[in-house]
Protein backbone atom coordinates (compact mmCIF):
# COMPACT_ATOMS: atom_id res chain seq x y z
CA UNK A 1 0.00 0.00 0.00
CA UNK A 2 1.51 3.33 -0.96
CA UNK A 3 1.48 6.35 1.35
CA UNK A 4 -1.14 8.17 -0.68
CA UNK A 5 -3.59 5.30 -0.47
CA UNK A 6 -3.67 5.13 3.34
CA UNK A 7 -7.19 5.24 4.68
CA UNK A 8 -7.83 8.34 6.71
CA UNK A 9 -7.27 8.05 10.50
CA UNK A 10 -10.78 9.34 11.25
CA UNK A 11 -12.14 6.66 8.93
CA UNK A 12 -10.22 3.99 10.84
CA UNK A 13 -11.64 5.26 14.14
CA UNK A 14 -15.11 4.92 12.58
CA UNK A 15 -14.35 1.31 11.63
CA UNK A 16 -13.12 0.57 15.13
CA UNK A 17 -16.28 2.12 16.58
CA UNK A 18 -18.17 -0.70 14.90
CA UNK A 19 -16.21 -3.46 16.66
CA UNK A 20 -18.23 -4.69 19.64
CA UNK A 21 -16.76 -5.64 23.00
CA UNK A 22 -16.79 -9.46 22.98
CA UNK A 23 -18.30 -9.74 26.47
CA UNK A 24 -20.76 -6.84 26.37
CA UNK A 25 -21.59 -6.62 22.65
CA UNK A 26 -23.86 -3.57 22.99
CA UNK A 27 -20.82 -1.39 23.59
CA UNK A 28 -18.04 -0.80 21.06
CA UNK A 29 -14.32 -0.85 21.75
CA UNK A 30 -14.13 2.90 21.19
CA UNK A 31 -17.08 3.54 23.56
CA UNK A 32 -15.25 1.45 26.15
CA UNK A 33 -12.25 3.75 25.79
CA UNK A 34 -9.61 1.06 25.37
CA UNK A 35 -8.30 2.19 21.95
CA UNK A 36 -5.67 4.73 22.96
CA UNK A 37 -4.17 5.61 19.62
CA UNK A 38 -4.35 5.01 15.87
CA UNK A 39 -1.54 6.19 13.64
CA UNK A 40 0.33 5.43 10.48
CA UNK A 41 4.03 4.74 10.92
CA UNK A 42 5.19 4.61 7.33
CA UNK A 43 3.10 1.92 5.69
CA UNK A 44 2.18 0.26 8.96
CA UNK A 45 -0.93 1.09 10.93
CA UNK A 46 -0.23 1.09 14.66
CA UNK A 47 -3.21 0.66 16.98
CA UNK A 48 -2.55 1.14 20.69
CA UNK A 49 -4.82 -0.74 23.06
CA UNK A 50 -4.96 -0.71 26.85
CA UNK A 51 -6.38 -3.64 28.85
CA UNK A 52 -9.39 -3.09 31.12
CA UNK A 53 -8.39 -5.47 33.93
CA UNK A 54 -4.99 -7.17 34.14
CA UNK A 55 -6.49 -10.64 33.84
CA UNK A 56 -9.43 -9.85 31.59
CA UNK A 57 -9.82 -12.97 29.44
CA UNK A 58 -11.39 -10.89 26.66
CA UNK A 59 -8.10 -9.07 26.01
CA UNK A 60 -6.72 -11.55 23.48
CA UNK A 61 -10.11 -11.84 21.77
CA UNK A 62 -10.30 -8.04 21.50
CA UNK A 63 -6.91 -8.03 19.80
CA UNK A 64 -8.11 -10.62 17.29
CA UNK A 65 -11.34 -8.71 16.64
CA UNK A 66 -9.45 -5.48 15.93
CA UNK A 67 -7.09 -7.27 13.62
CA UNK A 68 -9.90 -8.95 11.74
CA UNK A 69 -11.94 -5.75 11.40
CA UNK A 70 -9.00 -3.85 9.94
CA UNK A 71 -7.81 -6.65 7.64
CA UNK A 72 -11.34 -6.97 6.31
CA UNK A 73 -11.03 -3.31 5.32
CA UNK A 74 -7.85 -4.06 3.42
CA UNK A 75 -5.26 -3.00 5.96
CA UNK A 76 -2.63 -5.71 5.83
CA UNK A 77 0.30 -3.98 7.51
CA UNK A 78 -0.86 -3.70 11.04
CA UNK A 79 0.72 -3.68 14.48
CA UNK A 80 -1.11 -3.74 17.80
CA UNK A 81 0.68 -2.30 20.80
CA UNK A 82 -0.24 -2.79 24.44
CA UNK A 83 -0.10 0.32 26.57
CA UNK A 84 -0.45 0.03 30.35
CA UNK A 85 0.01 3.65 31.30
CA UNK A 86 -2.09 5.62 32.02
CA UNK A 87 -4.16 2.68 33.28
CA UNK A 88 -7.66 2.27 31.91
CA UNK A 89 -10.42 3.90 33.90
CA UNK A 90 -14.20 3.63 33.58
CA UNK A 91 -14.18 7.44 33.29
CA UNK A 92 -13.19 6.83 29.65
CA UNK A 93 -16.47 5.09 28.81
CA UNK A 94 -18.32 7.43 26.42
CA UNK A 95 -21.75 8.96 27.07
CA UNK A 96 -23.10 6.81 24.22
CA UNK A 97 -21.50 3.75 25.81
CA UNK A 98 -23.12 4.49 29.16
CA UNK A 99 -26.55 4.82 27.57
CA UNK A 100 -26.06 1.53 25.70
CA UNK A 101 -25.09 -0.20 28.94
CA UNK A 102 -28.17 1.10 30.73
CA UNK A 103 -30.47 0.06 27.90
CA UNK A 104 -28.87 -3.40 27.99
CA UNK A 105 -29.59 -3.73 31.74
CA UNK A 106 -26.17 -2.87 33.16
CA UNK A 107 -26.00 0.18 35.44
CA UNK A 108 -23.20 2.41 34.09
CA UNK A 109 -20.31 3.48 36.34
CA UNK A 110 -20.69 6.45 38.67
CA UNK A 111 -17.45 8.37 38.08
CA UNK A 112 -15.12 9.05 40.97
CA UNK A 113 -16.32 6.18 43.14
CA UNK A 114 -13.53 3.65 42.58
CA UNK A 115 -12.17 1.84 45.62
CA UNK A 116 -8.93 3.47 46.70
CA UNK A 117 -7.82 0.99 49.33
CA UNK A 118 -8.40 3.35 52.22
CA UNK A 119 -10.47 2.00 55.03
CA UNK A 120 -12.32 5.32 55.42
CA UNK A 121 -14.45 4.68 52.33
CA UNK A 122 -15.41 1.24 53.46
CA UNK A 123 -16.26 2.40 56.95
CA UNK A 124 -18.45 5.17 55.51
CA UNK A 125 -20.30 2.60 53.48
CA UNK A 126 -20.75 0.23 56.40
CA UNK A 127 -22.11 3.14 58.41
CA UNK A 128 -24.52 3.95 55.58
CA UNK A 129 -23.03 7.37 54.87
CA UNK A 130 -21.62 6.56 51.44
CA UNK A 131 -22.96 8.80 48.69
CA UNK A 132 -22.78 6.08 46.06
CA UNK A 133 -26.27 5.80 44.59
CA UNK A 134 -26.81 3.24 41.85
CA UNK A 135 -30.04 3.54 39.93
CA UNK A 136 -31.76 0.36 38.79
CA UNK A 137 -31.29 0.14 34.99
CA UNK A 138 -34.76 -1.42 34.63
CA UNK A 139 -37.11 0.76 36.71
CA UNK A 140 -34.86 3.71 37.58
CA UNK A 141 -35.36 3.38 41.35
CA UNK A 142 -32.42 4.36 43.53
CA UNK A 143 -33.54 1.92 46.24
CA UNK A 144 -30.85 -0.63 45.39
CA UNK A 145 -28.43 -2.73 47.41
CA UNK A 146 -25.13 -4.37 46.66
CA UNK A 147 -25.07 -8.16 46.73
CA UNK A 148 -21.41 -8.59 45.88
CA UNK A 149 -18.57 -6.37 44.80
CA UNK A 150 -17.76 -8.84 42.02
CA UNK A 151 -20.16 -9.88 39.30
CA UNK A 152 -20.24 -12.02 36.16
CA UNK A 153 -17.00 -10.39 34.94
CA UNK A 154 -14.23 -8.58 36.88
CA UNK A 155 -15.54 -5.19 35.74
CA UNK A 156 -18.98 -5.62 37.28
CA UNK A 157 -20.57 -5.82 40.73
CA UNK A 158 -23.88 -7.53 41.58
CA UNK A 159 -26.77 -5.36 42.79
CA UNK A 160 -30.47 -5.81 43.49
CA UNK A 161 -33.31 -3.32 43.20
CA UNK A 162 -35.48 -3.38 46.30
CA UNK A 163 -38.40 -1.79 44.41
CA UNK A 164 -38.75 -3.96 41.30
CA UNK A 165 -36.74 -6.78 42.96
CA UNK A 166 -34.63 -7.43 39.84
CA UNK A 167 -30.98 -8.31 40.29
CA UNK A 168 -28.67 -6.41 37.94
CA UNK A 169 -25.01 -5.79 37.14
CA UNK A 170 -23.30 -2.52 37.97
CA UNK A 171 -20.25 -1.57 35.89
CA UNK A 172 -18.03 -0.65 38.80
CA UNK A 173 -15.53 2.16 38.76
CA UNK A 174 -11.85 1.54 38.42
CA UNK B 1 12.03 -0.12 26.70
CA UNK B 2 15.59 -0.85 27.76
CA UNK B 3 16.48 2.57 29.20
CA UNK B 4 15.25 2.84 32.87
CA UNK B 5 16.79 1.37 36.03
CA UNK B 6 19.83 3.56 36.55
CA UNK B 7 22.00 1.78 39.08
CA UNK B 8 20.08 -1.41 39.74
CA UNK B 9 21.88 -4.71 39.42
CA UNK B 10 19.86 -6.56 36.73
CA UNK B 11 20.15 -9.89 38.58
CA UNK B 12 18.69 -8.34 41.74
CA UNK B 13 15.93 -6.72 39.71
CA UNK B 14 15.00 -10.06 38.12
CA UNK B 15 14.97 -11.65 41.58
CA UNK B 16 12.72 -8.91 42.93
CA UNK B 17 10.36 -9.04 39.92
CA UNK B 18 10.02 -12.79 40.45
CA UNK B 19 9.04 -12.14 44.07
CA UNK B 20 6.27 -9.79 42.94
CA UNK B 21 5.13 -12.14 40.19
CA UNK B 22 5.35 -15.33 42.23
CA UNK B 23 3.28 -13.85 45.06
CA UNK B 24 0.53 -13.10 42.55
CA UNK B 25 0.88 -16.45 40.78
CA UNK B 26 0.84 -18.68 43.85
CA UNK B 27 -1.92 -16.78 45.64
CA UNK B 28 -3.89 -16.60 42.39
CA UNK B 29 -3.56 -20.36 42.00
CA UNK B 30 -4.55 -20.98 45.62
CA UNK B 31 -7.62 -18.77 45.35
CA UNK B 32 -8.61 -20.41 42.06
CA UNK B 33 -8.80 -23.74 43.90
CA UNK B 34 -12.10 -22.43 45.35
CA UNK B 35 -13.71 -22.13 41.94
CA UNK B 36 -16.92 -24.15 42.10
CA UNK B 37 -16.53 -24.91 45.83
CA UNK B 38 -17.40 -21.67 47.61
CA UNK B 39 -20.15 -21.47 50.22
CA UNK B 40 -22.36 -19.21 48.07
CA UNK B 41 -22.41 -18.28 44.39
CA UNK B 42 -21.47 -14.62 44.88
CA UNK B 43 -18.38 -15.59 46.84
CA UNK B 44 -17.41 -18.18 44.28
CA UNK B 45 -17.49 -15.49 41.60
CA UNK B 46 -15.66 -12.98 43.78
CA UNK B 47 -12.87 -15.45 44.53
CA UNK B 48 -12.53 -16.40 40.86
CA UNK B 49 -12.36 -12.72 39.91
CA UNK B 50 -9.70 -12.04 42.52
CA UNK B 51 -7.68 -15.00 41.23
CA UNK B 52 -8.06 -13.70 37.68
CA UNK B 53 -6.72 -10.26 38.63
CA UNK B 54 -3.75 -11.86 40.36
CA UNK B 55 -2.93 -14.12 37.41
CA UNK B 56 -3.17 -11.10 35.10
CA UNK B 57 -0.75 -9.18 37.28
CA UNK B 58 1.54 -12.24 37.27
CA UNK B 59 1.82 -11.95 33.49
CA UNK B 60 3.04 -8.37 33.79
CA UNK B 61 5.59 -9.02 36.56
CA UNK B 62 6.98 -12.28 35.23
CA UNK B 63 6.88 -10.95 31.68
CA UNK B 64 9.08 -8.05 32.76
CA UNK B 65 11.34 -10.41 34.76
CA UNK B 66 11.94 -12.47 31.62
CA UNK B 67 12.58 -9.34 29.57
CA UNK B 68 15.11 -7.92 32.05
CA UNK B 69 16.80 -11.32 32.39
CA UNK B 70 17.23 -11.40 28.62
CA UNK B 71 17.51 -15.15 28.24
CA UNK B 72 14.33 -15.58 26.25
CA UNK B 73 12.16 -16.76 29.13
CA UNK B 74 8.51 -15.70 29.00
CA UNK B 75 6.01 -15.32 31.85
CA UNK B 76 4.73 -18.78 30.90
CA UNK B 77 8.12 -20.48 30.98
CA UNK B 78 8.89 -18.88 34.34
CA UNK B 79 5.55 -20.04 35.73
CA UNK B 80 5.56 -23.57 34.34
CA UNK B 81 9.17 -24.60 34.09
CA UNK B 82 10.81 -23.59 37.36
CA UNK B 83 10.95 -25.93 40.32
CA UNK B 84 10.07 -25.02 43.92
CA UNK B 85 13.52 -23.77 44.91
CA UNK B 86 13.40 -21.18 42.12
CA UNK B 87 10.12 -19.69 43.31
CA UNK B 88 10.37 -16.45 45.27
CA UNK B 89 6.89 -16.09 46.76
CA UNK B 90 6.18 -15.46 50.43
CA UNK B 91 5.41 -18.51 52.55
CA UNK B 92 2.08 -16.86 53.46
CA UNK B 93 0.60 -17.18 49.96
CA UNK B 94 1.36 -20.90 49.68
CA UNK B 95 -0.43 -21.73 52.96
CA UNK B 96 -3.25 -24.19 52.30
CA UNK B 97 -6.71 -22.68 51.87
CA UNK B 98 -8.26 -24.29 54.95
CA UNK B 99 -11.85 -23.13 55.41
CA UNK B 100 -13.43 -20.09 53.77
CA UNK B 101 -12.55 -17.91 56.76
CA UNK B 102 -8.92 -18.95 56.67
CA UNK B 103 -8.77 -18.16 52.93
CA UNK B 104 -10.24 -14.69 53.53
CA UNK B 105 -7.91 -14.00 56.47
CA UNK B 106 -4.86 -14.96 54.35
CA UNK B 107 -6.18 -12.73 51.59
CA UNK B 108 -6.64 -9.79 53.93
CA UNK B 109 -3.18 -10.09 55.51
CA UNK B 110 -1.67 -10.18 52.02
CA UNK B 111 -3.92 -7.48 50.51
CA UNK B 112 -3.02 -5.03 53.28
CA UNK B 113 0.65 -5.47 52.37
CA UNK B 114 0.06 -5.66 48.60
CA UNK B 115 -1.90 -2.39 48.62
CA UNK B 116 0.83 -0.54 50.53
CA UNK B 117 3.56 -2.01 48.32
CA UNK B 118 1.84 -1.18 45.02
CA UNK B 119 0.94 2.28 46.23
CA UNK B 120 4.64 2.96 46.88
CA UNK B 121 5.66 1.35 43.57
CA UNK B 122 3.57 3.81 41.55
CA UNK B 123 6.42 6.23 42.33
CA UNK B 124 9.17 3.81 41.22
CA UNK B 125 12.14 5.22 39.29
CA UNK B 126 11.66 2.37 36.81
CA UNK B 127 8.72 3.40 34.59
CA UNK B 128 7.99 -0.24 33.71
CA UNK B 129 7.51 -1.07 37.39
CA UNK B 130 5.51 2.11 38.02
CA UNK B 131 3.07 1.42 35.22
CA UNK B 132 2.38 -2.18 36.28
CA UNK B 133 1.82 -0.94 39.85
CA UNK B 134 -0.53 1.84 38.69
CA UNK B 135 -2.60 -0.77 36.87
CA UNK B 136 -2.58 -3.36 39.67
CA UNK B 137 -3.23 -0.99 42.57
CA UNK B 138 -6.70 -0.20 41.24
CA UNK B 139 -7.62 -3.87 41.28
CA UNK B 140 -6.02 -4.57 44.63
CA UNK B 141 -7.97 -1.70 46.23
CA UNK B 142 -11.08 -3.78 45.53
CA UNK B 143 -9.43 -6.93 46.89
CA UNK B 144 -8.56 -5.18 50.14
CA UNK B 145 -11.97 -3.61 50.48
CA UNK B 146 -13.62 -6.98 50.08
CA UNK B 147 -11.30 -9.05 52.27
CA UNK B 148 -11.39 -6.45 55.09
CA UNK B 149 -15.18 -6.34 54.84
CA UNK B 150 -15.52 -10.11 55.14
CA UNK B 151 -12.94 -10.44 57.92
CA UNK B 152 -15.01 -7.91 59.90
CA UNK B 153 -18.33 -9.59 59.14
CA UNK B 154 -17.08 -13.06 59.99
CA UNK B 155 -15.04 -11.94 63.00
CA UNK B 156 -17.87 -9.85 64.41
CA UNK B 157 -20.33 -12.58 63.43
CA UNK B 158 -21.56 -15.71 65.16
CA UNK B 159 -19.65 -17.52 67.90
CA UNK B 160 -18.66 -20.16 65.36
CA UNK B 161 -17.44 -17.73 62.68
CA UNK B 162 -15.59 -15.61 65.24
CA UNK B 163 -13.77 -18.66 66.65
CA UNK B 164 -12.75 -19.75 63.16
CA UNK B 165 -11.46 -16.30 62.24
CA UNK B 166 -9.42 -16.03 65.42
CA UNK B 167 -7.97 -19.47 64.75
CA UNK B 168 -7.13 -18.43 61.19
CA UNK B 169 -5.43 -15.25 62.37
CA UNK B 170 -3.41 -17.12 65.00
CA UNK B 171 -2.26 -19.81 62.59
CA UNK B 172 -1.35 -17.43 59.75
CA UNK B 173 0.34 -14.84 61.93
CA UNK B 174 3.78 -16.53 62.01
CA UNK B 175 3.84 -16.21 58.19
CA UNK B 176 3.27 -12.45 58.07
CA UNK B 177 6.67 -11.25 59.24
CA UNK B 178 8.49 -12.23 56.05
CA UNK B 179 6.85 -9.57 53.86
CA UNK B 180 8.06 -6.79 56.17
CA UNK B 181 11.68 -7.93 56.47
CA UNK B 182 14.48 -6.48 54.30
CA UNK B 183 17.24 -8.47 52.67
CA UNK B 184 19.99 -7.68 50.16
CA UNK B 185 17.67 -7.71 47.14
CA UNK B 186 15.25 -5.33 48.86
CA UNK B 187 18.07 -2.99 49.81
CA UNK B 188 19.41 -2.98 46.24
CA UNK B 189 15.95 -2.08 44.92
CA UNK B 190 15.49 0.66 47.52
CA UNK B 191 18.92 2.12 46.76
CA UNK B 192 18.00 2.39 43.07
CA UNK B 193 14.64 3.93 43.96
CA UNK B 194 12.81 1.03 42.31
CA UNK B 195 10.92 -0.22 45.36
CA UNK B 196 10.39 0.71 49.01
CA UNK B 197 12.12 -1.13 51.82
CA UNK B 198 9.67 -3.69 53.19
CA UNK B 199 10.22 -2.49 56.75
CA UNK B 200 9.03 0.97 55.71
CA UNK B 201 5.64 -0.59 54.95
CA UNK B 202 5.35 -2.06 58.44
CA UNK B 203 3.76 0.91 60.26
CA UNK B 204 0.99 1.23 57.66
CA UNK B 205 0.39 -2.52 57.56
CA UNK B 206 0.23 -2.71 61.35
CA UNK B 207 -2.32 0.11 61.38
CA UNK B 208 -4.56 -1.45 58.71
CA UNK B 209 -4.47 -4.79 60.52
CA UNK B 210 -5.11 -3.26 63.94
CA UNK B 211 -8.09 -1.17 62.73
CA UNK B 212 -9.65 -4.07 60.90
CA UNK B 213 -9.16 -6.60 63.71
CA UNK B 214 -10.57 -4.14 66.25
CA UNK B 215 -13.76 -3.91 64.18
CA UNK B 216 -13.73 -7.66 63.70
CA UNK B 217 -13.43 -8.10 67.49
CA UNK B 218 -10.38 -10.32 66.94
CA UNK B 219 -7.20 -10.24 69.01
CA UNK B 220 -4.00 -9.50 67.09
CA UNK B 221 -1.40 -12.05 68.28
CA UNK B 222 1.57 -10.70 70.14
CA UNK B 223 4.71 -11.04 68.07
CA UNK B 224 6.27 -14.46 68.29
CA UNK B 225 8.38 -16.66 66.06
CA UNK B 226 8.18 -15.68 62.38
CA UNK B 227 8.92 -18.07 59.53
CA UNK B 228 10.93 -16.88 56.57
CA UNK B 229 12.62 -18.33 53.50
CA UNK B 230 10.10 -18.05 50.66
CA UNK B 231 11.74 -14.93 49.26
CA UNK B 232 15.00 -16.86 48.79
CA UNK B 233 13.48 -20.13 47.59
CA UNK B 234 13.22 -22.11 50.84
CA UNK B 235 9.59 -23.17 50.80
CA UNK B 236 7.20 -25.29 52.80
CA UNK B 237 6.09 -28.63 51.35
CA UNK B 238 2.81 -26.94 50.36
CA UNK B 239 4.43 -25.33 47.32
CA UNK B 240 5.42 -28.69 45.82
CA UNK B 241 1.80 -29.79 45.72
CA UNK B 242 0.74 -26.53 44.09
CA UNK B 243 3.39 -26.90 41.39
CA UNK B 244 2.54 -30.57 40.80
CA UNK B 245 -0.98 -29.46 40.02
CA UNK B 246 -0.17 -26.23 38.17
CA UNK B 247 2.75 -27.50 36.09
CA UNK B 248 1.54 -31.00 35.28
CA UNK B 249 0.56 -30.31 31.69
CA UNK B 250 3.81 -28.63 30.67
CA UNK B 251 5.85 -31.31 32.45
CA UNK B 252 3.94 -34.19 30.88
CA UNK B 253 3.61 -32.64 27.43
CA UNK B 254 6.55 -30.24 27.04
CA UNK B 255 5.81 -27.34 24.75
CA UNK B 256 2.08 -28.03 24.57
CA UNK B 257 0.19 -24.95 23.46
CA UNK B 258 -3.44 -23.97 23.84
Amino acid sequence: MSGAAHPDIAEIWRWLSQVPDPEIPVISLTDLGIIRGVEWQGDTLVVTVTPTYSGCPATSLITLDIEKALRDRGIDRLRLERQLSPPWTTDWISAQGRESLRAYGIAPPVDGTAADGRLAGRIARLAGTSNLVIACPRCGSTATERLSQFGSTPCKASYRCTDCLEPFDYFKCI
Amino acid sequence: MAQATPAADPAALVEWLCRMGDNCLILGHRVSEWCGHSPVLEEDIALANTALDLIGQTQFWLGLAGEVEGKGRSADSLAYLRDAAQFRNLLLVERPNGDFGNTLMRQFLFDAWHMAMLDALTGSTDPRVAEIAAKAVKEVAYHLERSADLVIRLGDGTGESRARMQKALDSLWPYTGEMLLDDGVDRAMAAAGIAPLPQDLKAGWDRTVAETMAQATLAVPQTGYQHKGGKTGRHSEALGYILADMQFLQRAYPGAVW
